[in-house]
C-alpha cells in the first residue's frame, strides 16, 4: 500500500477533448471533460494537469484555459490520428495519481471507449461514472458514482486509478477570457501518431431520424385486431386482496415492495 | 408435451367420414384448428361456421357463440392460450453471445431487444446458430423461453452480486475463449450494458460500435458525435445496441439450454462496492423516480402519507386532485398534464386511476393499489390490489417499514 498521500501532494491528470454543440454544432468545451476539470481543480489545485491530444490551435481548449488554469498541455497529432497510444505513451511516463476523463466525447467516434482503453493500456482499475471523489485516504479512495434514477454508490479504489466523470457531478465553473488567453498552452510533438486506419473506411453524415417502433397488432382476423384497437384497460388483473384485516393486506404489499428490492 | 398426444378414436372418425350416420352432424363440430403431430396448426376449412335456419352457411368470426367441442379434442379454453413452437437448435455451429442488464432480476425491454437482433444476426448469417445468454447473480426472469434464449449461462455466486464489473469481465472473457462467439451483443445503457461491453472490448481487443441502431452482418450504422452524427461501418464482432435495434421475439419459444463453463475465471477485483448510499427520495426527479408512493382524493390524512413515504424511502407523486385540492405541490403531479413517470414499482393511495392518470403511468412495471372501490381503473391496472381504506392500510405499512429498519439495523449490529 502506498504511504499516506495528502491531497497537497495529489496528482490528478483530466483529459479533455473538443466538445460540440448538439444544436448548433460549434466547437465548445465539453459538458463531461469540463466537470473533470473542475473535479480535479477542487482536489488537487496544485497538482492538477489537464492534457488533450490533437491540434494546439483548437479554440475551445482556451475555454477550458479560461477556467483559470496555469497551464494546458498539448500533445500535438493529427486529427485523424488515435489519441490512445499518445497519451498512454505520456501517461506511463508521468504516473499520476488519478486520470479523469468524461464518459462519451462529443464529437468523433464517441464510443467512450479511452478510459477503459488506457486502464488496460496502464493496468489500472476503471471507476465509470464518477459524481465525486468524497475523500482519500491509505493510498485509496472513497468515491461516489452516479446511478440511473438519481440513486449514488459508494466504491472505494486503490490509487492510481482511472475515472470517467458523470453529468452528476458538481458544474464547471464559468470560464473567462481573460485567464483564458493568459494561460499557458504548453504544446509538444511526442513524434509519434498513430493513424487510425479503421475509421478512415467509415462514412460519417449528420444523423438520420431514427423510425419509431409502431405497436404492431400481430392479430389473424378481423374481428381480433377490433379487439385490440378497442380494448380498454386489459383486465388481465393482478391479486386483488379483500375483506381481509388491513395488517394481512398490507404484508401482501410489504413483501412486494421488497420482492422488487426497492426497500432499503 | 403428454397431453398433446392426440389419441385417435377410430369410431368417431369412421362417423366423421360417414355423412349418413346419425351422429355425423354432432361430429363435424370440432375445432377448425387443430395442432397436427409435427406441431403446425392445421385448419378445416370445413368445419368452420354453421349452417343457418335458411340453409346457408354462417360464419361466426366473433367466435362468440362457442360451439361445445365434441370428438373429444382440445377443449375451447385451452385453444385460447396459443403455445408457440418451440425452436430447436442441436449442436449449434456457432454462438451469439448477449449479456443483458437484468434490471431488478428481469429481462427488460433492451435486453429482448438485443436478443431479437442476435437471432435477426442469424437468420442473415444462416447456419446452425443459437444465442447464448449469459446471466450474473440471482435472477427473476421466468419467460427466457419467450425472449428467445436459446443456450442461458448462469453464473452465480456472491461474487457477482452487487457492483463486481472486473470479475464480470474476468468470466466474459472465459466465455469468449472456451465458445468463441461469432458476435458479442449488448444494451448500450446506463444500467451496467455500456460498462460492461467497453471493458469487455478493451480486454478482447476489439472495436467496438456503440449506439448501433441498425445492424447486419455486413453494415452497421450507430450513432457517433454524441448522437448527431451516422457513423457507416463494416460490422465488428462487438456491438453496443441501442433501444428498438431490432424486433423481439414474439412468435417462437426457445430451448434455454443451461451451459456452464468449464474453466475456472481468473479475475481480481480492485474496486470496493461499499453498497448504495441513502439519498434523499424526494430529491430525485419525479421522472426518474425508480419507487414512488402517490397520493389521490382517497387519502385523507396526509401527516400520515407523508410519514408512509419517508418510512417506505419512497419519492412521493399525486394526483391531479390532490393538487388542486392543495395537499400537494404542483410538480408532484403524475400524468397527462403533470409528468410522466418511469418508476418501477408505483404505489396509488386512493387514485381511481382516470385516464389522464394512468398515461402518466404508462411506463410503470408494477402497479400497486390501495383503493375502496375494487371496479375502479387503477385495479385492473395494478398487479396488487388491496381493497380497503388508506389511512388503514399506510398505518400499517408505517408499522412494517420501521420494524423492517429496525430488523436490518439489528442484523447489521
Ligand atoms: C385536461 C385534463 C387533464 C388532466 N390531467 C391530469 C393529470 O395529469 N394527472 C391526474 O392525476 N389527473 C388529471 N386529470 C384529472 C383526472 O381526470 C381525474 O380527475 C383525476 O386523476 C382523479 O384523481 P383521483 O383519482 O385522485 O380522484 P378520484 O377520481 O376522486 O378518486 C379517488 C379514489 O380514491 C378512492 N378512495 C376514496 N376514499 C378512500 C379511502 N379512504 N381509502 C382508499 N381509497 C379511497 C375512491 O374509491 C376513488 O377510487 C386531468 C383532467 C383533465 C380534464
Amino acid at each position: 500500500m502506498q504511504p499516506d498521500k495528502q491531497n497537497a501532494s495529489l496528482r490528478i491528470t483530466a483529459l479533455v477533448s473538443v466538445g460540440k454543440h448538439p444544436g448548433s454544432g460549434r466547437a465548445r468545451r465539453a459538458e463531461q471533460d469540463a466537470r473533470a476539470v473542475e473535479m480535479a481543480m477542487t482536489l488537487a489545485p496544485e497538482g492538477l494537469e489537464v492534457l488533450h491530444a490533437g491540434d494546439p490551435q483548437a479554440d475551445s481548449l482556451r475555454a477550458y484555459a479560461g477556467m483559470g488554469l496555469k497551464r494546458l498541455r498539448v500533445l500535438q497529432q493529427g486529427t485523424n490520428a488515435d489519441a490512445v497510444p499518445a497519451l498512454s505513451q505520456y501517461l506511463k511516463q508521468q504516473k499520476p495519481d488519478i486520470i479523469l476523463t468524461g464518459v462519451r466525447a462529443e464529437s468523433g467516434e464517441s464510443s467512450g471507449m479511452t478510459p477503459y482503453l488506457l486502464g488496460e493500456a496502464l493496468g489500472l482499475p476503471v471507476v465509470t461514472r464518477i459524481a465525486e471523489i468524497v475523500s482519500i485516504d491509505h493510498g485509496e479512495a472513497n468515491l461516489l458514482q452516479a446511478l440511473p434514477r438519481g440513486q449514488r454508490r459508494a466504491l472505494r479504489v486503490p490509487l492510481p486509478f482511472v475515472a470517467s466523470v458523470d453529468m452528476a457531478a458538481a458544474a464547471p465553473r464559468q470560464s473567462a477570457f481573460g485567464p483564458a488567453s493568459r494561460a499557458d498552452l504548453e504544446s509538444q510533438d511526442i513524434g509519434m501518431a498513430v493513424m487510425d486506419e479503421v475509421k478512415a473506411a467509415w462514412s460519417e453524415a449528420p444523423a438520420r431520424k431514427r423510425p419509431k417502433r409502431l405497436k404492431v397488432v400481430k392479430a389473424k382476423t378481423a374481428a381480433d385486431r377490433f379487439k385490440a384497437a378497442t380494448a380498454k384497460s386489459s383486465g388481465d388483473g393482478g391479486k386483488v386482496l379483500r375483506d381481509k384485516p388491513a395488517s394481512e393486506m398490507a404484508q401482501a404489499v410489504f413483501d412486494l415492495l421488497l420482492e422488487e428490492g426497492v426497500l432499503r | 408435451m403428454s397431453e398433446d398426444i392426440i389419441r385417435r378414436d377410430p369410431r368417431a372418425e369412421w362417423i366423421a367420414r360417414n355423412r349418413l350416420h346419425p351422429l355425423h352432424q354432432t361430429m363435424q363440430a370440432s375445432p377448425a384448428e387443430t395442432r397436427g403431430p409435427s406441431g403446425l396448426i392445421r385448419r378445416n376449412p370445413h368445419a368452420v361456421g354453421f349452417i343457418g335456419p335458411n340453409g346457408i352457411k354462417r360464419i361466426d368470426r366473433m367466435n362468440a357463440s362457442g360451439p361445445a367441442t365434441v370428438g373429444g379434442r382440445r377443449a375451447a379454453g385451452a385453444a385460447k392460450e396459443v403455445e408457440l413452437p418451440l425452436h430447436r437448435v442441436e449442436n449449434p455451429d456457432y454462438y451469439i453471445a448477449v449479456v443483458p442488464d437484468m434490471v431488478g432480476g428481469r429481462l427488460n425491454g433492451h435486453d429482448k431487444d438485443v436478443i431479437g437482433q442476435a437471432h435477426k444476426l442469424i437468420g442473415e448469417i444462416g447456419g446452425n446458430g443459437a444465442v447464448l445468454t449469459i446471466v450474473f447473480g440471482e435472477h427473476r426472469e421466468e419467460a427466457f423461453d419467450k425472449a428467445g434464449v436459446d443456450r442461458l449461462l448462469h453464473l452465480q455466486g456472491d461474487e457477482y452480486e452487487g457492483y463486481s464489473p472486473e470479475l464480470r469481465v474476468a468470466a466474459l472473457a472465459q466465455v469468449e475463449k472456451e465458445y468463441a462467439p461469432r458476435y458479442w451483443l449488448l444494451p448500450d445503457s446506463v444500467a451496467a450494458g455500456f460498462e460492461l461491453g467497453c471493458r469487455l472490448a478493451a480486454r478482447i481487443g476489439e472495436r467496438p460500435a456503440t449506439q448501433a441502431w441498425q445492424v447486419g452482418a455486413e453494415q452497421t450504422i450507430c450513432r457517433g458525435a454524441g448522437g448527431t452524427s451516422d457513423i457507416t461501418r463494416q460490422t465488428p464482432r462487438l456491438l453496443l445496441l441501442a433501444e428498438e435495434c431490432a424486433d423481439q421475439i414474439d412468435e417462437t419459444r426457445h430451448e434455454v439450454l443451461p451451459v456452464e463453463l468449464v474453466g475456472t475465471v481468473a479475475g481480481h477485483a480492485s474496486i470496493r462496492d461499499c453498497g448504495q448510499v441513502a439519498v434523499d427520495p424526494n430529491a430525485i426527479p419525479l421522472a426518474e423516480a425508480e419507487f414512488i408512493l402517490s397520493a389521490g382524493n382517497g387519502v385523507s390524512d396526509w401527516a400520515q402519507f407523508h410519514q408512509a413515504a419517508e418510512a417506505l424511502g419512497a419519492t412521493e407523486g399525486a394526483s391531479r386532485v390532490a393538487v388542486d385540492d392543495g395537499n400537494m405541490p404542483r410538480f408532484r403531479q403524475v400524468g397527462a398534464t403533470g409528468t410522466w413517470v418511469t418508476a418501477r414499482v408505483y404505489v396509488a393511495v386512493g387514485i381511481s386511476g382516470a385516464i389522464q392518470h394512468m398515461q402518466g403511468i404508462g411506463q410503470c412495471d408494477k402497479v400497486i393499489a390501495i383503493n375502496t372501490d375494487v371496479g375502479c381503473d387503477m385495479v385492473k391496472r395494478a398487479a396488487l390490489s388491496v381493497i380497503g381504506d388508506s389511512s388503514e392500510v399506510l398505518a400499517e405499512l408505517i408499522r412494517l417499514a420501521k420494524a423492517h429498519r429496525q430488523e436490518v439495523v439489528e442484523n447489521a449490529a
